[in-house]
């Protein structure tokens, strides 16, 4: 009996050994891939776009200098870097407001993606589970059509002749044409439009898997259904609220094609500010400042997510 | 334990013809498209009982809980709690709470604040919700668990929670769904006593739906036994077991060995039922048998003796073979094939250490039955 105690770990040993060492590697090397993916897709050029913002602009090719050739050249040359790109970014307002206005419309459109998509999830979450597959497509649906065309038809809806304007005034609901194209308004809706899939698809997972029970014992026990939905629903749902709005926010700060497209000349968004800087004024080293301060300022609401969601997942929920 | 029991048994309302009964299911149906859930059922439950609605899954029996509860509103008839019509009034504005099966704790709120719920709900003030929840907590000795959330608590502490939350507000009427179907065995029965203590010291009308015969058996005053969406019987632990009206309840409740046969005769309350093979039992509490008619007679595993040697004249006594033999240390187990095939289950208690008549396998055996053991079945 002891023998075999002895004999049979033994000889299972080595090979688990060999196999663990193996095993380690692996596990390693698994978890070096999203760093080295990280590090040669985000970070280097993250370095180099932050180098950039540190240079003057120069009528050359590239349009900025000093030009590095080197390791040895970079020491050389680092006294030539400034932060007076930086500094310049305070001293006009046209990019404080372009920033603040930015923030501005992200936070509104978000809010309005969130007020719309609520409903749309909560109504998938509690239909039948065999309709449920269906509704999902369909809110995937739009993504099979180019992002560009999609907002480009809304140019078509909203113009003073357009689609809408033409159902309003023969409905006699208006008697002249609404301006919303070039507005924000148009901004507005390009938003929403465009990111409520990011919405609904967070908040309906998030539903999806509450339980209708809890609504039973909130009602049984004295609470009314609409009540019910404020003390238990929506507080459930928050990891689906903070991650939906957190994926409009993001992308919605930066965004360049709707205001572009739908906003005129006027909307001033902080992607149409950077756009100009790198093209109309080949000011790379201005724009890359710009490019930078635009990924600070967001890195604190993805922050923000990141902890709620490891709050989350500490909750087991 | 002497005097709980003494006062259980001076406790039947439903024998008195004058008392009111404290919730009235009135001819009442639930359709739910074109199956029906209840059936025409009518049923009384009195103040302060503790009444269990046993039942495979898919009886209606739970129906029945979540019309009372106002999850469900009934097809047609009524039901009344102390005399009131029940109709209409939503879940959140009748006097009963009730215990979820998945206990259905709010998990972003904690103990505390679950158990509080209800309360805050009725406009309680502060320290008064503070006070009850605090007493909820000792009752359930949850105490020390107070500002914990509920995944952060075993299976028999949630438990505990969903019961302290659903009688925190002092309802008329507690209803409970299969409350202890996710504990295991072992909880499961310290559990039903402490469920049966709670109800005696709160003193609340308990309706508990539940498919374990044992667990009703245990905690109730009445059991109605359903089937169909219909309420098959309705009596005490005791009538069930031992007087079952209908070959469904007796099958349904505990082993049972069943004597198929037809009436021969019959002398004031005693009958003579004739088997398929022409073996003759005596029956004493004949019940509805009349002759001619075919019944069942129906006698408990534990009511049979087994024995190698003839049994006495006056007593039930058919002749076979010891076909299975079960040792469970408390009691032993025979099945007896009888002489016409049919196979009875005994069960002996072992009082002695050892048994004085070592039966086995294949060996001879008679078994033997007072005629005031079983019961005859019409239906």
């Amino acid at each position: 009996m002891s023998d075999t105690a002895i004999t049979t770990p033994g000889a299972a040993t080595p090979t688990k050994q060999s196999g663990g060492l193996l095993s380690a590697i692996f596990s390693r090397l698994v978890i070096l891939v999203p760093y080295i993916w990280l590090l040669v897709f985000f970070l280097i050029p993250f370095f180099i776009v932050f180098k950039i913002s540190l240079s003057v602009p120069a009528t050359a090719m590239p349009p900025y200098e000093p030009v590095i050739n080197g390791i040895a050249d970079f020491f050389a040359k680092l006294k030539d870097f400034s932060f007076d790109n930086y500094v310049w970014l305070t001293d006009d307002p046209l990019y404080i407001n372009a920033y603040l206005r930015s923030l501005w419309i992200a936070a509104v459109s978000t809010f309005l993606t969130l007020l719309i998509a609520y409903p749309i999830a909560y109504g998938m979450a509690r239909a039948p589970a065999s309709l449920r597959p269906t509704l999902l497509m369909l809110v995937i649906l739009p993504f099979w059509t180019s992002f560009l065309i999609r907002v480009y038809a809304w140019i078509g809806i909203l113009k003073p002749e357009g689609l809408l304007n033409q159902v309003l005034m023969s409905l006699n609901i208006i008697d002249s044409p609404l301006i919303i194209l070039n507005t924000n308004t148009a901004i507005f809706i390009g938003i929403v439009y465009s990111y409520l899939p990011f919405m609904v698809l967070p908040l309906y997972a998030a539903l999806e898997k509450m339980d209708y029970t809890l609504i039973e014992a909130a009602n049984d026990l004295g609470c009314p259904p609409f009540s019910a939905f404020w003390k238990i629903t929506f507080p459930l749902s928050l990891p689906g609220v903070v991650a939906g709005c957190m994926l409009v926010f993001i992308p919605a700060v930066g965004e360049f094609v709707i205001p572009d497209l739908l906003g005129g000349t006027e909307t001033l968004m902080i992607g149409k500010v950077l756009w100009n800087e790198f093209n109309a004024n080949r000011d790379w080293p201005v724009s890359s400042a710009v490019a930078v301060i635009l990924l600070l300022l967001l890195i604190v609401p993805i922050m923000m997510f990141q902890h709620y969601q490891a709050k989350a997942q500490e909750a087991g929920r | 334990m002497e005097s709980l029991g003494s006062i259980r048994r001076s406790f039947a309302p439903w024998a008195n013809p004058d008392a009111k009964p404290y919730i009235f299911f009135d001819s009442v149906t639930k359709r739910f498209g074109d199956f029906v859930a209840v059936n025409n059922l009518s049923l009384k439950i009195y103040e302060r009982e503790f009444f269990a609605l046993l039942g495979a899954s898919g009886c209606g029996k739970s129906t029945l809980l979540r019309m009372l509860a106002g999850f469900e509103e009934p097809t047609s008839g009524r039901i009344l709690l102390d005399g009131q019509d029940l109709r209409g009034i939503p879940p959140y504005k009748r006097p009963v709470n009730m215990m979820f099966q998945s206990y259905a704790l709010f998990p972003h709120m904690t103990v505390e604040q679950n158990i509080g719920f209800g309360l805050k709900q009725d406009g309680m003030p502060k320290d008064q919700i503070a006070q009850r929840v605090g007493d909820m907590l000792k009752l359930v000795k949850l105490t020390q668990f107070a500002k914990r959330k509920p995944h952060q608590l075993s299976g028999g502490q949630r438990q505990r929670v969903a019961l302290a939350r659903s009688v925190a507000k002092r309802p008329k009427v507690l209803l409970l769904d299969e409350p202890l179907g996710a504990l295991d065995k072992k909880l499961r029965e310290e559990t039903q006593f402490e469920l049966m203590d709670l109800q005696q010291e709160l003193g609340l009308t308990f309706v508990v739906v539940t498919h374990d015969q044992e667990e009703a058996m245990t905690m109730a005053d009445r059991i109605a036994i359903m089937d169909k969406g219909e309420v098959m019987q309705v009596a005490t632990p005791a009538e069930i077991y031992e007087a079952p009206e209908t070959r469904f309840v007796a099958n349904f409740v505990g082993n049972v060995n069943m004597f198929e046969g037809a009436v021969k005769s019959r002398k004031g309350d005693e009958v003579r039922i004739e088997g398929g093979s022409g073996a003759e039992i005596i029956v004493h509490n004949a019940g509805a048998a009349e002759p001619g008619k075919s019944v069942a007679f129906a006698i408990r595993p534990e009511k049979i003796r087994v024995s190698s040697k003839k049994p006495p004249a006056g007593d039930n006594a058919m002749q076979g073979e010891v076909y299975d033999i079960a040792y469970l240390g408390d009691m032993t187990i025979y099945h007896v094939k009888l002489d016409d095939g049919q196979v009875v289950k005994t069960a002996t208690m072992n009082a002695m250490r050892i048994s004085g008549d070592p039966l086995t396998w294949g060996d001879k055996a008679w078994i033997s039955f007072s005629p005031d053991a079983g019961v005859v079945l019409t239906r």
